[in-house]
């Protein structure tokens, strides 16, 4: 069996704000593997982009990872678990092991250096070059993700550039360091469909040269049918399904996952008939409904059950889910 | 951008034009023409001039004809740097003002030095340890700041000075260099006179700025690439220096224009109490009397200053502003 390079378990995120803690990220467990996709879909405030940040622990104020376990699998074999590295140990995974894409690329650049001065910050940081050497690799990388004419380009603004180019600059700078893991949050939710489908291609194209694992964050499930290997369904903090993706999308068990597939409009449905919801919306983070969060929404719940205890994590082969219709009942 | 350094040279030069005959029509506010007060303030000193003399001066500047043949005589002579004479000092105003205009600047520089070394780090760590009790501290001392009048934080720090520290205060040089040519050792008296008002003078800005810099840091400090920053691997420290701060000096840039004349200008109370040789006093006191050619030599000293701050003020922003540079090109 295949070592994941990046297993994560029971991970856990709280917001201390002044009305009381949130639990953004409660219990996520997957393994990502070298040269495949896991991707992470949920709906918006489930928890994606928190469990991105808590893996490299960089969760914003007042936000904390209190919980659970990171093991990285380094290249020469021996694993760390991030959640207990230092301050310091962690910004060396940051960047060489790990590296994040963002979902806004206009925002996530500043707009006071140069892409160049940006890409080569980490460079010379974690791989010791010099400024020379420093700026011939950014501009290798500009090339790789291509950037057209990267020798010019590399001494431009973000705010110079379209959005498309400006998340092909966003990847070479994630690429900078040769990471092994690359977390893709939402890349190509702010750009058109068709520079989407480029974008994506990108990263394919990229993941088979280097052998990349990509956590591939999105909330649609198109992107996941047609880039990820693995998926993993977050609802409310919580990876309530997760397995590969043919086998969920073939045969869908937990109610949640079924209803986000039913959801997606194909061009075999019959025109002009209402695309199938999911009644009721996300409950408000502070009110968190007992037993099994997604039961006030779920077709198949059973009372007694689902709203008093939280269902456990069942297994069956390489699929995990937390639901009491397959297992786990007490 | 070539252009653009142009256009506001022009605008500049502009401004400047409007603002000297703003302070020509100031020169000749009082009552009757500005001869008539010459002799009657000649008179109720004690002198008196001669009909011949008075009769030069109204050809001189051309009194009794239209305002534009006044102000066109007048700005002829203030181009060449005769800015006429003081009643009250009955010396040319250009020497009345004479050293007051570099100590003033000397001093409105050294304030503005205290000013950003203060404020800068202060701000930064009051937004990145945001709510923490030097933060609270800081808040407090910066409403205090704000709030009460500087000239009474000047009695108060001058009487600490004093009684505590042996201090010298008032004035910009010990006694018996006021008079002394100037030099080494005057020059060294000078700067051990700087720091008591230049931190008195930068106290309100002082404040101010750390309330601008920490509102604009805790702005920026949410953003997106700060959390970039922080997935490349820097360090907390370079991550909030390099991005977020650098973004938030902008309104320092912007601030700068209002700071050149601010310094003579919001500093005349100060100066009265400390008793400074600057030029704010000498504006009040040539109001009182009024002295319009010094009066109106200083107004035109301060739109000029403002209009230089202001060109500077952009150049700085251009610097620091990458898109504002890109969006002239």
């Amino acid at each position: 069996m295949v070592e994941p390079i990046l297993s994560v378990r029971d991970l856990r995120t709280q917001f201390f704000g002044p009305e009381g803690v949130v639990r953004a990220v409660d219990g996520v467990d997957f393994d990502v593997f070298e040269g495949r996709t896991l991707g992470v879909v949920g709906e918006s405030g489930c928890g994606k982009s928190v469990t991105a940040r808590s893996i490299l622990r960089i969760v914003d104020r007042p936000g904390r990872v209190v919980g659970g376990s990171v093991m990285l699998r380094k290249a020469d074999g021996s694993t760390v678990d991030l959640a207990g590295l230092t301050e310091e140990g962690m910004r060396d995974i940051r960047g060489p092991e790990i590296a994040l894409v963002f979902q806004e690329p206009m925002a996530s650049f500043s707009q006071h250096y140069t892409i160049g001065n940006q890409i080569m910050e980490g460079v010379r940081l974690h791989m010791g070059l010099d400024k020379h050497a420093a700026r011939k690799r950014a501009i290798e990388l500009l090339d790789m993700v291509g950037v057209p004419q990267p020798s010019r380009r590399i001494d431009e603004y973000p705010f110079q550039l379209s959005g498309g180019l400006r998340q092909r600059v966003m990847i070479a700078m994630a690429l900078a360091c040769d990471p092994r893991v690359l977390i893709a949050d939402e890349p190509t939710t702010a750009l058109d469909v068709t520079t989407q489908a480029q974008i994506l291609d990108l990263l394919r194209q990229l993941q088979t040269e280097r052998g990349l694992a990509i956590i591939l964050i999105t909330h649609d499930m198109g992107v996941i049918a047609e880039m990820a290997h693995d998926v993993s369904v977050m609802y409310l903090g919580r990876a309530v399904e997760t397995g590969s993706v043919s086998d969920i999308f073939d045969r869908p068990q937990h109610p949640y996952t079924t209803a986000l597939l039913r959801s997606i409009p194909t061009v075999m449905a019959k025109p002009r008939t209402r695309l199938p919801t999911i009644v009721g919306s996300i409950p408000h983070p502070f009110d968190r409904p007992a037993g099994c969060a997604f039961n006030p929404r779920c077709a198949d719940m059973i009372a007694g059950v689902c709203d008093s205890a939280e269902p456990p994590p069942t297994n069956t082969g390489a699929r995990q889910v937390r639901c009491f219709l397959h297992g786990g009942r007490p | 951008m070539i252009a653009f350094v142009t256009r506001r040279l022009l605008l500049g030069l502009l401004t400047t034009w409007l603002i000297s005959v703003l302070s020509f029509a100031i020169i000749q506010l009082p009552p009757g023409d500005f001869v008539d007060a010459y002799i009657a303030q000649l008179a109720s000193s004690g002198s008196a001039v001669s009909a011949e003399e008075a009769r030069s001066l109204r050809e001189l500047y051309g009194l009794g004809q239209p305002f534009y043949v006044q102000y066109g005589k007048w700005i002829a002579r203030v181009v060449v740097g005769d800015f006429g004479e003081s009643m009250e000092w009955r010396r040319p105003v250009i020497e009345v003002i004479g050293d007051r205009i570099w100590l003033t600047l000397a001093l409105s520089f050294a304030a503005l030095i205290v000013t950003w070394t203060l404020a800068l780090p202060i701000g930064i760590y009051s937004a990145v340890r945001q709510y923490s009790l030097a933060d609270y501290i800081f808040t407090f001392f910066g409403f205090i700041g704000i709030a009460v009048p500087n000239f009474l934080l000047a009695l108060v720090i001058m009487y600490f000075a004093f009684t505590l520290l042996g201090a010298s205060v008032g004035g910009l040089f010990s006694a018996e260099m006021t008079l002394a040519p100037w030099g080494w050792e005057k020059a060294w008296d000078l700067i051990k006179h700087l720091p008591l008002p230049a931190v008195i003078l930068a106290l309100a800005g002082t404040a101010q700025l750390v309330r601008i810099m920490r509102a604009n840091l805790l702005d920026e400090l949410r953003k997106p690439y700060v959390v970039t920053a922080r997935a490349k691997g820097l360090s907390e420290m370079r991550t909030v220096l390099k991005y977020p701060v650098r973004a938030a000096l902008n309104p320092f840039a912007s601030n700068l224009a209002y700071q050149f004349p601010q310094l003579i200008s919001g500093g005349i109370i100060i100066s009265i109490v400390l008793g400074l040789p600057t030029v704010g006093p000498l504006l009040v006191k040539s109001l009182v009397a009024k002295d319009m050619f010094l009066a109106g030599t200083i107004v035109l000293l301060l739109g000029v200053l403002t209009v230089i701050g202001t060109f500077i003020s952009d150049l700085v922003l251009m610097w620091v502003e990458p898109r504002l540079r890109h969006q002239l090109d």
